[in-house]
């Protein structure tokens, strides 16, 4: 018997919009006849470039690096030769150094075969992990050497591998884990070997039957010492915190990491990142993007360059069907709206959303009637309201007091306030504010 | 490449579509059935109140509108108001009440407080209250349905009344609910004779023809609180529509009838637990403000916890009123009084935060996980 479970406070139920996408097989992305390569894809300090206008680069080729611990290098995804370095704003609204390259129309990417990988050390298997430049691919894009080199002293009960994909229209995970199980499974066996993980949990919520269903039967073919968790669908499961209380009920102390409850979470798609860049020692330059949202032709799933421009994704996917109210990368609770299309695809860039809206989205904002919804749905037991009210009277003290700092910004909030209050924007200015 | 038709604002970029309006005209649309009752059993005179009340309340919000350069007529706060100021009138009242009831709702409680969202007390209640203590003769004479008694226009004091007149003449001594109702010949339908009777036969169950009336809105009272039945009807919809959540009535009326069940019949000579706490339910205007008027979202605390307190506060100030008060009005001031309570309650009692784990229960958990 298969127990259901989900995590138990707050939480909301978004009308999921995967059908729009989700039976789309990945496809590969025509080649771009130029990439942007931003320096910082990552959470932590931008890589130091290690190339210069004009100088020609290989596809594979590290042209970032690691400036500091919490940093990750990057890599060429294809042959050419850079046309200038030049300042880009992201989807997030950060602005970075990129590389403009022009790509080699003739030979433009290298092929990677499976390399012997069972006599590597997990030592050789996180300097890969390293030298690769993986970072966590859903969305936080924590550097992923960091996060699995284990500290002396800490141990590993569980590793969580986060197949929840909750944010609507999002099918990129959901695509992967169908159509590279294997792989995506052989990337989860090199986590557990790095981190020396004693019990291995894929928690899957249960809108992806079938991708349950095609893990569990190569688990069993594979003899893998790896249980599926089908999670009931609710926002934000995704989030780390949720996730481990939905499948080993742990709580995550406030400010502490799942570490602290001897946890490792990691992403499916960066498993995935991990077996390429162990078995096929490939950095992390491409990734898989879902294009979606009512305003676009054909909703898809496009496995693309890192440095790809939201405009060629969109081409690709018959270009707009009606003018969109807003684009959105990433999924539309936690995701940036930006208004250039010209912005690349970055490690992190799980879908490209073209969303029209629906009337409430453009209501303006009344005021509060204290319903309490917003304090019902928080996955982290704040008092959303409460604290938006005092940063909008900039009593930042207080409201760090009232842990303002446990907010992950998952959007719950907003997303039921009646009043249409921007509660997210006011945690986040809040936050911003409130920690000098 | 820039697009200036996109909207770039902050995540997230869905909405579930519930607005302060909508919620405002489902909380009026679960009471219709009940006021529509209303005005059934207590003839046209009911609706005309129901409708000066409503127009007076908007009418007062739109002058406030003028005065304050806004528009909120449409959040249906001001129809709402009027709707249950309506409602908790008696259908003989002067029609200079529901004007009166209304103005002062409008303007006292809620404009001069800063609008919708910042008033702390609810509006329709302080209405009730502020007429009822004010102009007492213009609203208590109230007249039996004429589901009960065949014709309308004839008037009758509530039960309540009737029972505590009776125990202050001391006749009753020693007698339940019913049967002080009995004593004092009460009237009933026929309806609710069967149906008891069938209780009886059937399930073995007592349950006192008074209780069906009361329950199904035969009996005297205001127009809208009459039929704990409909209410009910409309609550369920609002359960539904997830506008209301159990915690605020339900400890509400739990807190009362164990209170009621255990002391209930001790002030008319009966020994602990033996009052008859189902007939209190369904009297008086306990449904009317456990389900919709505790429940007003701007007057009640926002925690669940908090939500629970806010319940049992009122359940034992309706039983402190009704049972050892002299005066009428017991849900609506024990409401009134937890209102008060609202913004502590709401400043100390706050939600059990994720990952909120003392240390010691952590350590004796261990790892089993």
């Amino acid at each position: 018997m298969v127990r259901i479970s989900t995590f138990k406070k707050g939480g909301v139920h978004p009308k999921d919009k995967k059908e729009l996408s989700h039976s789309q097989a990945i496809e590969i992305l025509p080649t771009p006849s130029e990439l942007v390569i931003p320096l910082s894809q990552h959470l932590g300090a931008p890589a130091k470039p290690l190339k210069e206008k004009g100088e020609s680069v290989t596809a594979g080729e590290k042209i970032g690096e690691a400036s500091s611990f919490i940093s990750a290098d990057i890599h060429s995804p294809v042959n050419g030769t850079i046309l200038e370095i030049r300042k880009v704003m992201l989807a997030n609204s950060i602005k970075t150094d990129a590389f403009v390259i022009e790509v080699d129309p003739d030979s433009p990417f290298a092929t990677y075969d499976e390399q012997p990988y069972d006599s590597l050390s997990s030592k050789e298997m996180l300097d890969l992990v390293k030298e690769m430049g993986i970072v966590g691919t859903g969305g936080a894009t924590f550097p992923t050497h960091v996060k699995l080199a284990v500290p002396k002293g800490a141990s590993v009960e569980s590793l969580v591998i986060n197949g929840v994909e909750c944010e609507p229209y999002l099918t990129a995970d959901h695509r992967l884990m169908l159509e590279e199980t294997t792989n995506v499974l052989k990337g989860i066996m090199f986590v557990a070997k790095i981190t020396e993980a004693k019990n291995i949990i894929i928690g899957v919520e249960n809108n992806k039957a079938d991708a349950i269903e095609a893990l569990n039967q190569k688990i069993r073919e594979l003899t893998l010492p790896i249980t599926v968790v089908p999670l009931k669908v609710k926002y934000p499961q995704g989030d780390e915190k949720q996730l481990l209380k939905a499948t080993i009920n742990r709580e995550v102390p406030s400010g502490k990491l799942p570490l602290d409850v001897g946890a490792v979470v990691v992403n499916v798609g960066t498993a995935f990142a991990i077996y390429e860049a162990i078995a096929l020692r490939k950095p992390l330059i491409d990734r898989i993007v879902t294009i979606s949202g009512e305003a676009v032709s054909e909703p898809k799933n496009v496995r693309v360059p890192i440095g790809s421009k939201v405009s060629d994704l969109v081409e690709y996917a018959g270009g707009f069907k009606v003018q969109p109210d807003r684009i959105v990368s990433g999924g539309p609770m936690m995701g940036f709206a930006f208004y250039d299309q010209s912005t690349p695809v970055t490690k992190g860039f799980s879908g490209v959303l073209a969303l029209v809206d629906e009337k409430s989205n453009k209501a303006t904002k009344t005021p509060c009637i204290s319903c309490g919804k917003c304090v019902a749905v928080c996955p982290m037991g704040l008092q959303p309201t409460r604290l938006y009210r005092l940063i909008e009277n900039r009593k930042y003290e207080e409201a760090m007091k009232l842990n303002l700092m446990d907010c992950k910004e998952c959007g719950s909030c907003s997303y039921v306030c009646p009043a249409h209050l921007p509660l997210v924007h006011g945690m986040k200015l809040g936050k911003r504010l409130g920690r000098k | 490449m820039e697009d200036p038709m996109v909207i770039v604002s902050s995540s997230p970029h869905l909405h579930d579509r519930a607005s302060t309006a909508s919620m405002m005209w489902d909380v009026s649309i679960a009471l219709a059935p009940a006021a529509l009752w209303g005005v059934y059993v207590f003839g046209v005179r009911a609706l005309v109140i129901l409708l000066i009340s409503i127009a007076s309340s908007v009418g007062v919000e739109f002058l406030l509108n003028r005065l304050s350069k806004e528009s909120t007529l449409a959040d249906g706060s001001a129809f709402l108001t009027g709707l249950l100021i309506g409602m908790n009138l008696p259908a003989d009242s002067s029609i200079a009440v529901p004007i009166i009831a209304s103005a002062f709702a409008m303007f006292v409680v809620k404009w001069t407080f800063g609008g919708l969202g910042a008033n702390w007390i609810n509006p329709a209640l302080a209405a009730r209250v502020f007429v009822f203590f004010s102009f007492t003769n213009l609203m208590n004479t109230y007249r039996l349905p004429k589901t009960l008694i065949g014709v309308d226009s004839v008037t009758s004091a509530t039960m309540l009344t009737e029972m505590n007149m009776a125990m202050s003449d001391g006749a009753v001594t020693g007698l339940t609910s019913t049967g002080i109702l009995e004593a004092v010949q009460y009237p009933f339908t026929q309806f609710a004779s069967s149906l008891s009777s069938w209780f009886q036969s059937v399930l073995r169950i007592n349950v006192s023809p008074y209780t069906i009336d009361a329950f199904f809105g035969n009996m005297s009272g205001c127009i809208g609180e009459v039929s704990a039945f409909l209410l009910l009807v409309g609550v369920i919809y609002l359960f539904a529509r997830k506008i209301i959540t159990w915690h605020i009535p339900i400890s509400f009326l739990a807190t009362f009838s164990l209170l009621a069940w255990v002391f209930g019949g001790v002030r008319n000579g009966l020994g602990l637990f033996e009052g008859d706490f189902v007939l209190q339910l369904f009297s008086g205007g306990m449904m009317l403000g456990a389900f919709f008027m505790a429940t007003d979202m701007v007057t009640s605390p926002t925690t669940y916890k908090g939500m629970i307190i806010f319940g049992i506060g009122g359940g034992f100030l309706v039983f402190l009123l009704r049972y050892f008060g002299s005066l009428p009005e017991s849900v609506s001031l024990a409401i009134i009084v937890m209102n008060i309570f609202v913004p502590t309650i709401d400043r100390y009692i706050l939600p059990k935060r994720f990952g909120e784990v003392t240390k010691t229960r952590k350590e004796s958990k261990g790892v089993e996980a």
